[in-house]
């Protein structure tokens, strides 16, 4: 059976079309204003690179911040259900996920199967979420993509004192008068959400093997900070933003038959 | 460079007391405080208030130091030399090379309350540029509590002025404006002014008008530090100093949720350190001279 796992996210919305275990088709679509029209809009992209029609998908499941708004299925997972069955079915060795998306951090602990031991996130404070690098990359004026790449040309750790992305704006901007080549100031901006992400991550605690996930972990700049904070390899998966829609859409294939009109099983996670 | 306005951007100014004539004047005292967004210098004539000026902090500390206070004198004859004593206060305060002490800015904004409100002032609401310090003070204007968030940006001017340029509305707009709204909304959700900023413009797309957005973001902001001010607890009188006190929007707000008025100065709350830190230099000219 073909299912589908709609990820409604802060920014984006993304949906990946599995069947037994593996993905046919997905897509990755700004939210904008009307996240009904994304969601629409990137279910049809989706569909269209598998190669099939709608008609052909048995079973669908919504995760994501944005999921009790979703139009096309009432079945849902939370974020944190869904990132740990995401990434265990991509590494079956996987016993910590951590999760950085533009507007929210999480960290779940899981065991083999997939099934949520702890977790936690911050949806309070931009400062451990990908809105502060995008804030910071406005400030040193560099495209968001860049950000990482520049990072990893820093000679030397600066120290940023600012927490709040506010502040953190108007301390880049004395950085750069004061003549900070940029490429250590974009590194202390991906030092400082990785710091607020480890304190979090600490608090939760971690099991081997560690991924991360999310629209940040493809900022290398960002991967390279959590791994010195963290002192050990992270598993970064090939398409990190994708893995909440993969686990939605392999809960709907684990689901009942009923699922398509419960709330989910792992919806209270 | 492109011709943006400024919204966030108030207006600077200086002011003096004509009717006063230094020359007379036993003790001249003055207070600056270098905040992180705004400056005021005050000079005091044997603990009367004379002249002030409030302008934004630049780039260079001591340099905004001397600006704040060349410019509260202006106009008056007075010198930088003629003045006795001078103490510096706010977080630039280890950076103003002409004072003769540095002072917290926390005890600065208590005896200035104490001055400016009157000795019945018990909690003092200073909400500045990028923090927020709830104070509790006896009825000479010592600290006897304190609690303060500078790590956030949630109940801060900065946070208003980031919504200003956000909706352009001159930020000397913004509290009349919100409380057009004929009836109260919901407050923003978001505590982050980064999420805040997102909420309110999911809001105007909406078709939300302005000021109900302002409104909305004024009474998140007031209960943000109502929680703050809980903590410490509140006891009468109340007063709020800083530059968000001129904001009636968070003030009327604020007001409400914690159901206490706050008393009013016929002087500029923004200038509340630096009144504190000139009337702290008086006692210690005072002090120096008695040996």
């Amino acid at each position: 059976m073909v299912t589908a796992g709609i990820d409604i996210g802060a920014k984006t919305v993304k949906v990946v079309l599995a069947e037994a275990g593996r993905v046919l088709g997905k897509s990755l679509v700004l939210a904008g204003l009307d996240s009904a029209a994304a969601t629409e809009r990137a279910f049809d992209q989706a569909l269209t690179a598998a190669g099939l029609k709608r008609d052909q998908v048995g079973r669908l499941m919504a995760t994501g911040t944005g999921r009790k708004g979703c139009h096309l299925t009432a079945a849902q997972i939370t974020e944190v259900g869904a990132a740990a069955r995401g990434m265990t079915h991509l590494l079956p060795s996987c016993r910590t996920v951590i999760d950085v998306g533009a507007e929210e951090g999480r960290t779940v602990r899981c065991d083999g199967q997939g099934k949520v031991i702890d977790f936690a996130f911050n949806e309070k404070c931009a400062a451990g979420a990908g809105a502060f690098a995008e804030g910071m990359a406005r400030a040193l004026e560099v495209p968001l993509e860049e950000l990482g790449p520049l990072a990893l040309k820093s000679q030397q750790a600066v120290p940023m004192n600012a927490q709040c992305a506010v502040f953190a704006e108007s301390e880049v901007v004395t950085l750069i008068h004061n003549k900070t080549p940029r490429a250590d100031i974009a590194r202390a901006v991906l030092d400082a959400i990785a710091s607020r992400i480890i304190s979090m991550v600490r608090k939760v605690g971690f099991e081997k093997d560690v991924a991360l996930i999310g629209g940040v972990a493809l900022n290398p700049g960002f991967v390279a900070a959590m791994q010195r904070g963290l002192e050990l390899e992270l598993h970064v998966p090939a398409d990190p933003e994708y893995v909440g829609a993969l686990g939605a859409a392999l809960a709907a294939a684990d689901a009942g038959p009923t699922a398509g009109r419960s709330s989910g099983q792992e919806a209270q996670a | 460079m492109s011709e943006k306005k400024e919204y966030w951007r108030w207006k600077e100014y200086r002011w003096h007391d004509e009717s006063l004539d230094w020359h007379d004047a036993e003790i001249i005292s003055a207070g600056v405080d270098i905040g992180s967004v705004s400056s005021q210098a005050v000079v005091m004539l044997d603990g009367r208030l004379y002249a002030y000026s409030n302008q934004r902090t630049g780039y260079d500390s001591p340099e905004s130091a001397r600006k704040a206070i060349d410019w509260a004198m202006e106009g008056t004859g007075l010198t930088l030399d003629r003045i006795h004593y001078t103490v510096g206060t706010g977080y630039g305060r280890v950076n103003v090379p002409f004072a003769d002490k540095a002072i917290t800015e926390i005890a600065c904004h208590a005896r200035g309350g104490n001055f400016m409100y009157g000795p019945t002032v018990r909690t003092i609401l200073d909400m500045g540029g990028q923090d927020c310090k709830a104070i509790r003070c006896d009825e000479r204007g010592k600290v006897e509590a304190f609690l303060m968030n500078d790590k956030c940006a949630a109940g801060t001017g900065r946070g208003m002025e980031v919504f200003a340029d956000l909706l352009s509305i001159p930020i000397e707009k913004v509290g009349e404006l919100s409380l057009s709204v004929e009836e109260e909304p919901e407050p923003v959700s978001s505590t982050c002014v980064i999420f805040a900023k997102s909420e309110a413009s999911a809001l105007l797309r909406e078709g939300w008008p302005k000021n109900k957005v302002l409104a909305a973001y004024c009474a998140a902001m007031a209960h943000r530090v109502v929680t703050l001010l809980e903590r410490i607890e509140v006891k009468k009188d109340f007063a709020i100093t800083g530059g968000i006190a001129k904001n009636s929007g968070v003030v009327k707000r604020l007001e409400q949720e914690l159901g206490l008025e706050s008393l009013k100065s016929r002087y500029d709350p923004q200038i509340a350190g630096a009144v504190g830190a000139a009337l702290f230099a008086q006692v210690l000219e005072t002090k120096r001279r008695k040996g």
